[in-house]
């Protein structure tokens, strides 16, 4: 039983890390990234590289990675996505335009990663320690990925809730047109929010690039997974994510423990379509936006 | 006097013109060999693709070519490529082959990677007639094809066969005394793993095993921690997983630390790839996979090292469908130099009968497959010897049990 809701919580939380980042470009930005998944894997691309070529382990290449994709996201929210921003009447017509353009960044930057890597298989080991947690082994990197899930949620919950800006973001979430009634730049807070959901998606990225096997056609399991938890948690709300992502999880490594692995993913979309009939906006979701 | 218009009417003529008759030209004194594919460059096929199959390409075309070209008759012609990515799509790649065909009108096309798209362009390059070396498909009804489409190949095999020779190696060590008769399967719920864990079932049963575990899981699982940890706790002496690269590399990762070490630890697809031994070093010793080849064969060594030395970042090919992928290439530039000009049906019948001197030793097919397969491999040394079937040449023996896991 200790090894099943352990196993849970870590690939819950790596879950969770996966989709925080999402909940802040779709809940906050209402940008639909369809190109999300393809950045985690650049991400960890760019970990493989720091770590093979330059031996730096991936927690320092987290120093560098995290500012990089904040710019990078940053500049193509303001380059990329703002005309389209700008000329959409609503949110909704926003959000199906900026799937048409993230849908074809999708292609760029999966071309661009397969033109540098190839289509091959990459993995690395590092931190593939075993640890003892309650007396069962369990890999440091995991353990770490998903401590660092907790931290950064955590953080960032405390930051959204607590902080000036984040309390602007969160009204840009819930309404961007009375915000501005309020004085708050929804353009700037919207790329914020984007560049912040950016560095998320790097961050685990490089984390699961630890354990993960990966190649550069792997990036839309990451974004199908993304958008299953921020769905299932409300969009926007990073709380639901973590718990989305730890309830997914945690189902999927008891259903694998106790009844059959087979059914794992049965049970991931059992327990979505639940939670959609039960609540349509998402564990935290408000039902009005 | 001529206007300038004229002259440019007349100078267009003349470069169509010439345009035409070198076409005609080039139609009657064969100036190339064009070869076409399409290969997944992109999708999920991409990554097996880019380990087995594209490398052996580009390194066949460009030695054939550095010697000047195929022999046909007493001269030699360069091999054309045309070539499309198929995106890991059935429909894409029968698309591609279709033009191929018609628009491209290519000599000859090399196949497609994996069992899905070899089944899927199966019909298309029967009813043109071209010959289908299927290199990296494990299908059971492989026999069954080679009858309905006579001008198709199948190189790697059946996983009935591949389950069985596992089984037996299994018995012949249990009758050594060195494992006993436990068995923990896991497999992934994907055409391979099915095929394989339905054919090994069976024949475990049959020999008297014990299959303690026997789970599937879907596709795409991302943490393998249960089913490891599961099998750990009953205790099996060997562990199976009919697993994809990905699961292969997270199952040994996960029975690594958990400290899962049965006498025999078999892991699917991907256990030969050189990543295999670049992640996991001298842990990678005694771990047995899918495939294997004869490695201290001195045309090994030699393809190896050409291998290493032709891909930009000193790539070293797959221990198992990279060598028979290779060896399908060396087969068709033989029958096509044998027959001495572009005749596909010539081509056909000489694969189906004639002999072969390839990388993987001497080949002559029966009912257009192979008589001798490397079905089980193990890592020892730093290499991936096959050891089954044990009958085979250059098969080493199963070192068990597997010595135990070393902290990195």
């Amino acid at each position: 039983m200790t090894n099943a809701v352990l196993t849970g919580l870590m690939l819950g939380g790596m879950y969770a890390l996966i989709a925080m980042g999402l909940t802040l470009q779709y809940g906050v930005a209402r940008i639909m990234n369809l190109s999300y998944g393809e950045f985690l894997v650049a991400a960890a691309f760019a970990s493989y590289w720091l770590f093979t070529g330059w031996a730096l382990s991936p927690l320092l290449g987290l120093t560098l990675v995290i500012p990089l994709s904040f710019g990078v996201s940053y500049a193509l929210y303001r380059v990329l996505l703002t005309p389209l921003v700008r000329r959409a009447r609503t949110r909704d017509a926003l959000e199906v335009e900026s799937i048409l353009a993230t849908f074809g960044m999708m292609f760029i930057v999966q071309g661009i990663m397969l033109a540098m890597f190839g289509g091959a298989y990459y993995s690395y080991s590092f931190l593939a320690i075993p640890v003892q947690l309650l007396g069962e082994s369990l890999a440091l990197n995991r353990l770490m990925a998903f401590g660092l899930a907790v931290v950064i949620g955590l953080a960032l919950y405390l930051a959204l809730t607590r902080t000036r800006i984040g309390t602007s973001i969160r009204a840009v979430a819930v309404d961007p047109a009375a915000a501005q009634l309020v004085a708050i730049n929804v353009a700037q807070t919207s790329a914020l929010a984007f560049a912040l959901g950016g560095a998320l998606v790097a961050t685990a990225g490089v984390l699961i690039s630890m354990f993960l096997t990966f190649s550069a056609s792997s990036g839309v399991v990451f974004t199908m997974k993304a958008l299953i938890i921020v769905v299932m948690g409300g969009v926007g709300n990073l709380l639901g994510c973590l718990v989305a992502g730890l309830l997914l999880g945690l189902s999927e490594a008891l259903v694998a423990t106790y009844v059959d692995p087979g059914l794992t993913l049965a049970v991931n979309f059992a327990l979505f379509l639940t939670v959609l009939l039960i609540k349509p906006a998402g564990l935290f979701g408000r039902a009005q936006r | 006097m001529v206007s300038p218009v004229t002259r440019l009417a007349a100078g267009v003529l003349a470069i169509a013109g010439a345009a035409v008759f070198g076409a005609n030209d080039a139609a009657q004194a064969q100036t190339s060999v064009k070869i076409g594919y399409a290969i997944s460059r992109t999708g999920p096929n991409a990554g097996g693709a880019a380990v087995s199959t594209i490398p052996n390409y580009d390194l066949w075309v460009k030695e054939v070519n550095a010697a000047g070209g195929l022999k046909l008759g007493d001269k030699r012609v360069p091999i054309e490529i045309v070539q499309y990515d198929d995106r890991s799509s059935a429909e894409e790649a029968a698309r591609a082959l279709e033009r191929l065909i018609s628009q491209d009108k290519v000599d000859f096309i090399l196949s497609p990677w994996g069992t899905g798209l070899n089944l899927a362009v199966g019909p298309i390059l029967n009813k043109a007639g071209y010959p289908h070396l299927a290199a990296t498909a494990v299908t059971d009804r492989a026999p069954e094809l080679a009858k309905r489409w006579p001008n198709s190949f199948w190189l790697l095999g059946t996983s009935a066969d591949a389950s069985k020779t596992l089984v037996e190696l299994l018995v012949k060590l249990r009758t050594e005394g060195k494992i006993g008769d436990t068995v923990a399967m896991a497999s992934i719920a994907d055409g391979f793993g099915i095929d394989l864990s339905a054919a090994a079932r069976p024949a475990l049963t049959a020999a008297k095993f014990k299959l303690v575990y026997d789970k599937t899981y879907p596709i795409g699982t991302q943490d393998l921690g249960p089913i490891v940890n599961e099998a750990k706790g009953l205790n099996p002496d060997v562990f199976i997983a009919f697993s994809y690269p990905p699961d292969t590399l997270g199952i040994t990762e996960q029975s690594r630390i958990a400290g899962f070490n049965p006498k025999v630890f078999y892991t699917g697809v991907g256990t030969a790839f050189p990543l295999f031994r670049q992640k996991f070093g001298a842990n990678a010793e005694g771990v047995m996979g899918i495939g294997g080849w004869s490695g201290d064969s001195p045309a090994i060594k030699d393809y190896l090292a050409r291998h290493k030395a032709a891909s930009a970042n000193g790539a070293e090919p797959d221990r198992w469908a990279s060598a028979v992928t290779y060896a399908s290439l060396q087969m068709l530039q033989q029958a096509i130099e044998r027959v001495g000009k572009i005749d596909r049906a010539a081509v056909i019948n000489d694969l189906q009968t004639g002999t072969f001197d390839t990388v993987i030793g001497k080949i002559k097919l029966e009912n257009n497959m192979p008589t001798k397969y490397w079905w089980v491999g193990q890592w020892q040394g730093g290499e991936f010897y096959g050891v089954g079937p044990a009958a085979n040449e250059g098969a080493r023996s199963a070192v068990v049990p597997k010595p135990a896991w070393k902290a990195q």
